[in-house]
């Protein structure tokens, strides 16, 4: 930073103070970090350009879009009771409130997660750091002095070219959850989770959502079997969903944006009145100096890191978004505590066996460990036990049959590899197929394990017991 | 028929834990050969046996706790020496839990860990299995397991993560590891037992169980074998107390502080008074006299005599003065104590150091005999050397090296005289005791060597 050019008066001189550890980024990873290493005893120091902790996740991302999925589900639910004997009307929708219920939940997170750093005496410092040198941290006019310094910049939203950003139509995630006001027709570009998700929401309060999407298929990555529900469902919520499209140009006319789309037919020009950008985020990797401290950066812009979470520097760690994909908070939440501990002088590796992905559309999706894809890019040989939520009393009482829970299973040790789900509620069942990968259970354990009735989670035990031929309520006797 | 019982192996050592039994069945060991490594309340030592013979039974395992008079081994009595090692040890009990026969990395080190892993199938041909735990280990994965490791076809190991930690923490690599549980799960007995087999986690288990976690291996030596061939072999005990022993000792900030003695006048004193002292038992080697001399040093200037104690922010002057004498060994280095050496002549030290030398080297030395010293002397002369650093043997704070005398021109009354010089290096806790008064101690010493009187001024 050049500090004369900028205007301050030269006996300004700047205030120096040290910490053990910084943690540079008050996210889903550096707040976890920051508490983690107050909890063990160090003194941390915590910045951000935030009033609180919370990062994208709480401001920006997770939270509010939950809270505005939340709302969007009602909607449909209380639509879709008329079909069951309960019609509730159109309902009107008070945009001001709905934002302020919205805001009200992420403000109580945040200033929540403020207190809890003053309990365990993190000082957080509101502000923008950059690298010094690598023992020291600038931020505004105070040097920080560190130890060690843990960089969870986390990522943004990235913005292809062509796009008329300065437009106020066109909006990234950050602007499409302050819901400016309900268009008439969006265009959402990009079906990936992000795009599925605000897509919905806009869809449930009334707009006319069309989704364009680059690949053949929604959500590239998630097995196609899973998306497969999804999609179908995303085509009867929206005016259209269309793959292998991609958008040729964009300009703001003034009153609208006019689009060209360009498909397997040929090209098409469409006027949207707001336009979603969601094609994916970007490693916020250029903090200012980090290039000066030896860290290395990979070519698409992640910090690069070992096992242990450390950086090409030996006392600089780096976690969460900046440092890969996937790029989830829970991810970045562990790596903060492997970051942690391996400061505190423990033998510690980031070597999770499920990293859960979920998709808060409606219904969810959401998968751990192994996948379909994966198991067959890697010939790895599975067995893939299959159970359709429409033989489940549970999903029949909430007139959601649509649903299916898969498991990857090693056929020789009859170990569960991977999990997969899709219907109402995946998001929760999720966590029971993260353990049994973890743990290395077998089938016959979560066939064994009883689980509750009637509930989402006999669909896990069901489909245990599909592999083994002898599942109660699908008839699918063994090949072998 | 003779039995072996655990013979009397210090004051106030009246018991211990069996960590390793260093024989099985079938072996044919000597007269004090280390049969047993037992770990008492004040260390771990190697048990030798005072019986020879062939071993007909082995009557305790890792783990026992056994007392003084216990029997530990009958041997028959009467075979040759020289019996080659029975290639097959008698029966034992069979392996029910894991039928299939087990890595040979898992066999290494049988000799001593045969009856901790009273499960595991003997290996046969001893001689073979440093060769088989090479290539074991030269082909293994390294160590440090990599998160993105997917990549490979195969499925992740089935271990819960904190049985993965568990691996991480004493230096296993899980995949080695083989599982017992259903579809091969690896539970955590199943790394602990891998650990005590296999020699694997820079011998982890024993520091573990001692509570303190083992040392992390300097970096690349999980993956020294890609430089070149490696042998490994385990650390004899003398060599792993050592080796904790120094890393504690590492922790005092060390200065060494150098300077010479003129001992030409005490060299002619020594020829004059050696056949005197002999006779008595003894040897009149300049060790027994700077002994002496160092104890005299002591009480003069007691905070070399004291120890740290930290954790209450106090000194603990000592009113004995007990010097150790480092002492080599076949084993390694051994430190035996003379007591109260303030006290005693010069001639009964040297009696004692010869006698405590020899059962040094022995392999006779009890506990108690190497135990309470207040400060440690370390003569490297007789190899060689002009000065070394030698390193505090901690709780004490200083410790005294004497490097090889030599003839040399030193100027005085106008003129250059040859003069028998004595180095002497003193390492000092430098948190207990100041230079300056390092160096009016070591000068001390130099100036009681140089006119032995100044004892008595």
């Amino acid at each position: 930073m050049d500090r004369g050019g900028d205007g301050e008066p030269a006996d300004d001189l700047p205030v120096t103070s040290s910490t053990q550890i910084a943690v540079i980024g008050a996210g889903p990873g550096g707040y976890a970090a920051a508490f983690y290493a107050a909890d063990l005893g160090f003194q941390v120091a915590l910045i951000d350009a935030d009033p609180n902790p919370g990062g994208v996740c709480l401001y920006r991302g997770c939270i509010p879009s939950k809270a505005l999925l939340h709302a969007a589900k009602v909607a449909i639910d209380a639509k879709e009771a008329a079909a069951w004997g309960l019609e509730f009307g159109r309902p009107k929708i008070n945009l001001d409130k709905l934002r302020s219920w919205k805001n009200a939940v992420v403000s109580k997170m945040t200033s929540g997660l403020g207190q809890v750093a003053k309990y365990r005496k993190v000082r957080y410092i509101q502000g923008r750091a950059g690298f010094k040198d690598a023992r020291t941290l600038e931020i505004a006019s105070e040097q920080l002095s560190f130890e060690h310094a843990i960089v969870a910049t986390g990522s943004r939203p990235a913005i292809p070219g062509g796009f008329p950003t300065d437009s106020p139509r066109v909006m990234d995630s950050t602007a499409a959850l302050e819901v400016p006001d309900v268009p008439k027709r969006l265009l959402v570009v990009g079906g990936g989770y992000i795009g599925l998700e605000l897509g919905s929401v806009y869809a449930a309060l009334g707009s006319e959502v069309t989704v364009v999407e680059m690949t053949a298929g929604l959500l590239p990555g998630a097995d196609r079997d899973l998306a497969a529900v999804l999609a179908k469902r995303m085509e009867s919520i929206c005016k259209a969903v269309l793959l292998e499209t991609k958008v040729v140009s964009a300009a703001d006319t003034g009153k609208s944006v006019r689009v060209t789309l360009e498909g397997k037919n040929g090209k098409a020009e469409a006027e949207y009145d707001r336009v979603l950008i969601s094609v994916g985020r970007r490693p916020n990797s250029q903090v200012p100096g980090l290039d000066k401290t030896g860290v290395k950066i990979t070519d698409r812009g992640f910090i690069e890191v070992d096992a242990a979470r450390r950086t090409a520097v030996p006392n600089l760690y780096a976690i969460g978004d900046v440092i890969g994909e996937p790029m989830l908070a829970h991810k970045a939440s562990h790596e903060a505590r492997v970051a942690v501990d391996a400061i505190a002088g423990k033998k510690a590796a980031f070597e999770p066996y499920a990293i859960p992905a979920v998709v808060f559309t409606d219904p969810e999706i959401a998968w751990c460990g192994l996948t379909e894809t994966e198991a067959a890019a890697r010939g790895i040989t599975v067995e893939v036990a299959k159970f359709p939520w429409a033989a489940l009393g549970r999903a029949m009482t909430l007139d959601r049959p649509e649903g299916l829970t898969k498991l990857l299973i090693d056929p020789k040790t009859e170990r569960v590899l991977g999990v997969g789900l899709v219907g109402v509620g995946a998001g929760e069942l999720i966590a029971e197929g993260v353990v049994a990968v973890e743990m290395g259970a077998t089938a016959s354990d979560l066939a064994m394990s009883i689980h509750p009735h009637p509930t989402l989670s006999e669909t896990l035990m069901e489909a245990a017991e599909v592999f083994y031929g002898h599942s109660t309520h699908v008839y699918k006797p063994r090949r072998k | 028929m003779a039995e072996f019982t655990l013979p009397e192996l210090g004051e106030n050592v009246t018991a211990g834990d069996v960590v390793r039994v260093l024989v099985k069945q079938g072996d044919t060991i000597d007269k004090d050969q280390p049969v047993l490594e037992l770990e008492t309340d004040k260390a771990t030592i190697e048990v030798p046996s005072s019986v020879s013979g062939r071993v007909s039974a082995v009557k305790v395992k890792a783990g026992d706790k056994v007392k003084v008079g216990q029997a530990i081994l009958t041997v028959d009595g009467g075979e040759s020496a020289t019996d080659e090692k029975k290639a097959e040890p008698a029966a034992q009990p069979a392996e029910k839990r894991k039928p299939e026969p087990q890595p040979a990395v898992e066999q290494a080190n049988p000799e001593s860990d045969e009856e901790a892993e009273p499960s595991r199938p003997a290996a046969a041909e001893s001689a073979k299995r440093p060769a088989t735990v090479l290539e074991m280990r030269a082909s293994r994965q390294p160590q440090a397991p990599e998160p993105q490791a997917q990549e490979s076809s195969e499925a992740p190991v089935a271990a819960a993560p904190s049985v993965r930690r568990l691996a991480r923490e004493l230096g296993v690599d899980i995949g080695s590891v083989q599982g017992s549980g259903p579809g091969g799960r690896v539970g955590p007995e199943d790394v602990k037992a891998f650990v005590r087999s296999s020699g694997a986690g820079a011998r982890a288990a024993t520091p573990q169980a001692r509570g303190g976690g083992a040392p992390p291996a300097a970096p690349g030596v999980a993956s020294m074998e890609k430089w070149g061939e490696v042998e490994r072999r385990p650390m004899s005990s003398v060599r792993r107390k050592t080796a904790q022993h120094l890393t504690i000792a590492w922790e005092a900030p060390h200065v060494t502080q150098h300077d010479r003695a003129d001992i030409t006048a005490l060299e002619e004193l020594r020829k004059q008074y050696g056949p005197r002292v002999e006779k008595a038992g003894g040897k009149l080697t300049v060790t027994a006299i700077a002994a002496r001399i160092a104890a005299e040093a002591l009480r003069r200037f007691p905070q070399f005599n004291t120890s740290l104690d930290l954790p209450n922010e106090e000194i603990l002057f000592k009113r004995y003065v007990h010097v150790g004498i480092a002492v080599d060994t076949e084993r390694g280095l051994l430190v035996p104590v003379i007591r109260d050496a303030d006290r005693k002549t010069i001639t009964e030290i040297a009696a004692e150091v010869a006698q405590l030398s020899e059962k040094a080297r022995a392999r006779k030395l009890t506990l108690e005999e190497m135990e309470g010293g207040s400060f440690t002397i370390t003569n490297l002369g007789g190899i060689g050397g002009t000065a070394f650093t030698p390193i505090i043997n901690p709780p004490q704070v200083a410790i005294l090296g004497l490097s090889r005398a030599s003839m040399e021109p030193v100027y005085g009354n106008g003129q250059f005289e040859p003069r028998l010089l004595l180095p002497l290096s003193l390492s000092y806790d430098h948190r207990a005791i100041d230079g300056a008064d390092a160096a009016r101690f070591l000068r001390w010493i130099a100036e009681a060597m140089e006119s032995p009187l100044t004892i008595f001024l």
